[in-house]
C-alpha cells in the first residue's frame, strides 16, 4: 500500500514537471486567478472610520469558532501585507465570514478605504484559542472596549442564533454613543434575549478607569463568572490585574491585537542583521522588530499577527542573539525566533 | 588630481555626478507602488498564457499535418508563441526578479529568493556569476567573466591567442547554445574540484528538469507526433537562445565600450562605479516592444546603474539620465540594434586574427 502511494506521488512529481520551473497550480491560477481567495460580497460602515467587510471564504474553508481571528492579504502600494483581524459574524452562519475593520494603520485604513465589493482578499484558515468554551459556562462576562468588541460580537450573535443564551453580562466601553460599533444589534440581542445583560459605558461622561469596584457596582456577581476580555493594552492590564487580586486569573481570557512589550535596557544596542538564504545585510538597532528590519531590506518574510501570537514569522537564528522584546529575554544561535517581536541584541544572522 | 578614467572629468563631478544619481534611485524608489504591481503581475500572467497558448496550439497543429502547408503555418504561430513566452520569462521576468527589482513587493511569489526561471542554468548560480560578479566588476578584464564569456576575444586588450581563430564558429555555436553557456557561466575551471562538481550537479538537476519537460513530457503527451512537438520546442528554445544572445551581446561588446583593468577600479568611490558602469555598458534604441522582448536590457545603462530598479521605469528614467551624463560629459553609448550588433559580430570577426592596439579602439 505504501510503495503503491510513493508509486503516485513519484507519478505526480514527474506529471508536475510539464510546468517546471513552475507549480501545475501556476497554470491553473491563470484560468480561475481567485482560487483560494475569498470575495469581498459586501462592505458597509458601523460608525465613522469602522467597516464590515462580508467575505466568502474559499472552497475548502474551515467554519471558525466564535472569537477566532484570520490574517487577511493585501497589496497596499504596490507591497504585500498580512494583518490579522478577529472574525464578527456569528460561527454559525455557514457561507459567509465578516471582520470589522477600523481605519487605523496603513494596511487597515486601505482595507477600510479602497476595498470594494467583487475584490478578492487572500486569507488565512481561522485560528486562535480566545474562544466559546464547547459548553458555555452558566454564568459568563464580556469585558470589551472600543474595536475590541469584535470578537466578543461573533460569540454574542453566536449564542444568539443558538437560541439560548445563558446568563451573559457584557461590560462595554466606548467613548461616546456615537462610537459604538455594533450598537444597536447589541441592544437589539439584549431585548430580545433576557439572559443578555449589556452595560455600556461612555467614558467621554463617566471617565472613572475599570477597577475591581467598579465592576462590582456593573456585575455583583463578576467573581462567579468566567470571563473573556478583549481592548487597549490598558484596559486588558486592569482587567488582568482586577482578576489577580481576586484570585481569578484561570477564570480569565484575553485577546490582545498588539504584544505587550518589556522596556528595553537602554544598555541594548542593535547589529548587523544578515539575512542568509537572501544574501542581503542590514543594520538594526536594538528595539525595532527583525520583521520590520527585513521588510525595509526588502527581505521576503513570511508573517501574519506581527504580535508575536501566530508563529508565521519564526525562523532560525544562525548566530548572534536577539531580544523577545516581551519578556527582556535573551535567545541564543540555534533557536528559532519569533522576527516580529524580537530585535537584535548585536550583529545577527537569521536563516530568511 | 587625475583619474584613471578615460574622461575628462575632475574629481569633484564625479561626485557631483553621483550624487545626482543616488537622488534619481532614490526618488524612483520612493514612487514604487501598484501601478509597477500591477505591470509586473500582467507581464507574468501574459507570458503564462503565450507559453500554455503556445503548446496548445501546437498540439493543435498535428492533426492538420496532411494538409502540410496549414499545418507549417499553425504550428510555426504555436512555436512563435512559446518562443516568445521563453524570451519574455528570460528577459523582462525572470532575469529581473533574480536581480531583487521586484522584492519591495513583498510578495513571495514574485521575489528573487524564490523564483526560479524557464532556462537550464539555476537561478541560485546566476544570482552570483551575474548579479555579483559581473554587475560588481563590469567590464573589468580578470573579474568580469562576462568579458567574452572566457571564450572569446571581444577587446583587444585580451591577448591574442591561436585558439581564437575559431571564435567566429564558436560564436555561432555560444548564440544556437546560449542557454548552456549561461549555465556553465559559474563554473570556473580553476576553481577546487569540489566545488566545479557541485556547480555541475546544481545544474544536471536543473537541466534534466528543462529537458525532461520540452524534449520528453509534452513530446510524448502527443503520441505519435513525439517529434513535430519535439522539434517545435527545441525551435522555441533556439529563437530565445538567439534573441537573448543578440541583446546581451549589445550590452558592453558594441563599439565604444570601454573595459578596464583592476588598477583603474581599485579603492573605487559610489561615483566613480557610476561611471564605469555608464562607460562599459550600450543602450539599443526602440520602441516599448522591443524594450519590453529585451528585457529593458536594451537600457542597459539604466540597468547599470540601477540593477534593482524594476525594469518598468528604465525608460522613463532613461532620458534624465542621458541628459545627466551629457551635462557632465560622459559618453552615452546609445545605437540602433543593427548598429549595435554589427559592430559586435565585426569585433569578434577580427579579433580573431591577432591585431596591434588601434589607436582608437576602444575610446572610439
Amino acid at each position: 500500500m505504501k510503495s503503491a502511494t510513493s508509486i503516485w506521488s513519484r507519478l505526480a512529481d514527474v506529471a508536475g514537471l510539464v510546468a517546471t520551473p513552475l507549480a501545475l497550480a501556476d497554470y491553473v491560477a491563470l484560468v480561475s486567478p481567485h482560487d483560494g481567495h475569498a470575495r469581498v460580497d459586501a462592505v458597509h460602515d458601523e460608525i465613522a472610520g469602522v467597516r464590515t467587510l462580508t467575505l466568502r471564504p474559499p472552497r475548502g474553508w474551515r467554519p471558525h469558532r466564535a472569537g477566532q481571528h484570520v490574517t487577511v492579504q493585501l497589496a497596499v502600494d504596490g507591497r504585500l501585507a498580512t494583518r490579522t483581524y478577529s472574525i464578527s459574524s456569528a460561527a454559525t452562519a455557514a457561507r459567509h465570514i465578516t471582520i470589522t475593520v477600523k481605519a487605523q494603520g496603513r494596511v487597515s485604513r486601505a482595507l477600510v478605504r479602497d476595498v470594494k465589493p467583487g475584490a478578492h482578499l487572500a486569507i488565512g484558515p481561522a485560528s486562535g484559542d480566545f474562544v466559546l468554551s464547547a459548553r458555555h459556562p452558566q454564568r459568563s462576562l464580556f469585558i470589551t472596549a472600543g474595536s475590541g468588541i469584535t470578537p466578543i460580537a461573533s460569540m454574542v450573535r453566536t449564542l444568539a442564533a443558538q437560541g439560548n443564551v445563558p446568563d451573559v453580562a457584557h461590560v462595554h466601553y466606548a467613548r461616546s454613543p456615537r462610537d459604538v460599533i455594533f450598537g444597536d444589534e447589541l441592544r437589539a440581542l439584549a431585548a430580545a434575549h433576557p439572559g443578555y445583560r449589556l452595560t455600556i459605558v461612555h467614558t467621554r461622561d463617566d471617565p472613572r478607569r475599570f477597577c475591581a469596584e467598579r465592576l462590582d457596582e456593573l456585575v455583583a456577581d463578576w467573581r462567579a463568572r468566567e470571563a473573556w476580555a478583549c481592548g487597549p493594552a490598558s484596559l486588558l492590564a486592569s482587567v488582568i490585574d482586577c482578576f489577580e487580586r481576586a484570585g481569578r486569573s484561570a477564570a480569565l481570557r484575553v485577546e490582545r491585537f498588539a504584544a505587550v512589550l518589556a522596556p528595553v535596557p537602554p544598555t541594548a544596542t542593535g547589529g548587523r542583521v544578515r539575512f542568509a538564504t537572501s544574501r542581503m545585510e542590514a543594520r538594526a538597532d536594538g528595539r525595532t522588530p527583525l520583521l520590520r528590519v527585513a521588510e525595509s531590506a526588502g527581505v521576503n518574510a513570511p508573517h501574519g499577527c506581527r504580535m508575536g501570537i501566530c508563529h508565521s514569522c519564526d525562523a532560525r537564528l544562525v548566530s548572534g542573539s536577539v531580544r523577545d522584546l516581551r519578556t527582556g529575554e535573551l535567545a541564543e544561535a540555534g533557536a528559532r525566533v519569533q522576527i516580529c517581536v524580537c530585535a537584535a541584541a548585536g550583529d545577527v544572522e537569521l536563516a530568511l | 588630481m587625475t583619474n584613471q578614467l578615460p574622461v575628462d572629468i575632475d574629481d569633484d563631478a564625479i561626485e557631483a555626478f553621483g550624487r545626482e544619481l543616488d537622488a534619481l534611485q532614490r526618488e524612483i524608489k520612493c514612487s514604487l507602488g501598484d501601478r509597477d504591481r500591477r505591470y509586473i503581475r500582467r507581464m507574468i500572467t501574459v507570458q503564462r498564457s503565450m507559453a500554455l497558448g503556445g503548446r496548445l496550439v501546437i498540439y493543435a497543429s498535428l492533426p492538420l499535418m496532411p494538409a502540410f502547408p496549414l499545418f507549417l503555418g499553425v504550428i510555426g504561430i504555436g512555436t512563435a508563441s512559446l518562443g516568445l513566452a521563453k524570451i519574455l520569462e528570460n528577459m523582462e521576468i525572470g532575469h529581473n526578479v533574480i536581480h531583487g527589482q521586484w522584492d519591495w513587493m513583498q510578495d513571495p511569489k514574485i521575489h528573487s529568493s524564490t523564483w526560479e526561471w524557464d532556462i537550464v542554468c539555476p537561478a541560485d548560480q546566476w544570482k552570483h556569476s551575474h548579479n555579483v560578479l559581473h554587475h560588481t566588476w563590469t567590464n573589468v578584464i580578470g573579474r568580469d567573466r562576462d568579458v567574452g564569456y572566457e571564450i572569446l576575444r571581444v577587446t583587444e586588450k585580451q591577448p591574442w591567442k591561436p585558439a581564437y581563430l575559431a571564435q567566429p564558429f564558436y560564436n555561432a555555436l555560444l548564440a544556437l547554445l546560449f542557454e548552456w553557456g549561461v549555465a556553465m557561466h559559474d563554473v570556473d575551471i580553476n576553481a577546487p574540484l569540489g566545488e566545479i562538481r557541485g556547480r555541475l550537479a546544481g545544474i544536471g538537476r536543473k537541466a534534466s528538469k528543462q529537458v525532461m519537460k520540452d524534449y520528453v513530457l509534452w513530446p510524448l503527451l502527443a503520441g505519435p507526433w513525439f517529434l513535430p512537438v519535439l522539434l517545435a520546442n527545441a525551435t522555441a528554445n533556439v529563437m530565445r537562445n538567439l534573441w537573448s544572445y543578440a541583446i546581451i551581446f549589445c550590452g558592453h561588446f558594441p563599439d565604444g565600450a570601454h573595459v578596464f583593468t583592476e588598477a583603474q577600479v581599485e579603492g573605487e568611490t559610489r561615483a566613480r562605479w557610476y561611471v564605469r558602469q555608464v562607460l562599459g555598458s550600450c543602450n539599443i534604441a526602440g520602441g516599448p516592444l522591443f524594450h519590453i522582448m529585451s528585457g529593458n536590457l536594451s537600457h542597459q545603462i539604466e540597468h547599470h546603474l540601477f540593477p534593482d530598479l524594476p525594469s518598468n521605469r528604465y525608460p522613463e528614467i532613461a532620458p534624465r539620465v542621458e541628459a545627466l551624463c551629457q551635462r557632465y560629459g560622459v559618453p552615452y553609448n546609445k545605437g540602433s540594434f543593427s548598429r549595435q550588433l554589427g559592430t559586435t559580430l565585426r569585433s569578434i570577426f577580427r579579433l580573431a586574427l591577432p591585431t596591434r592596439a588601434r589607436p582608437l579602439a576602444a575610446a572610439a
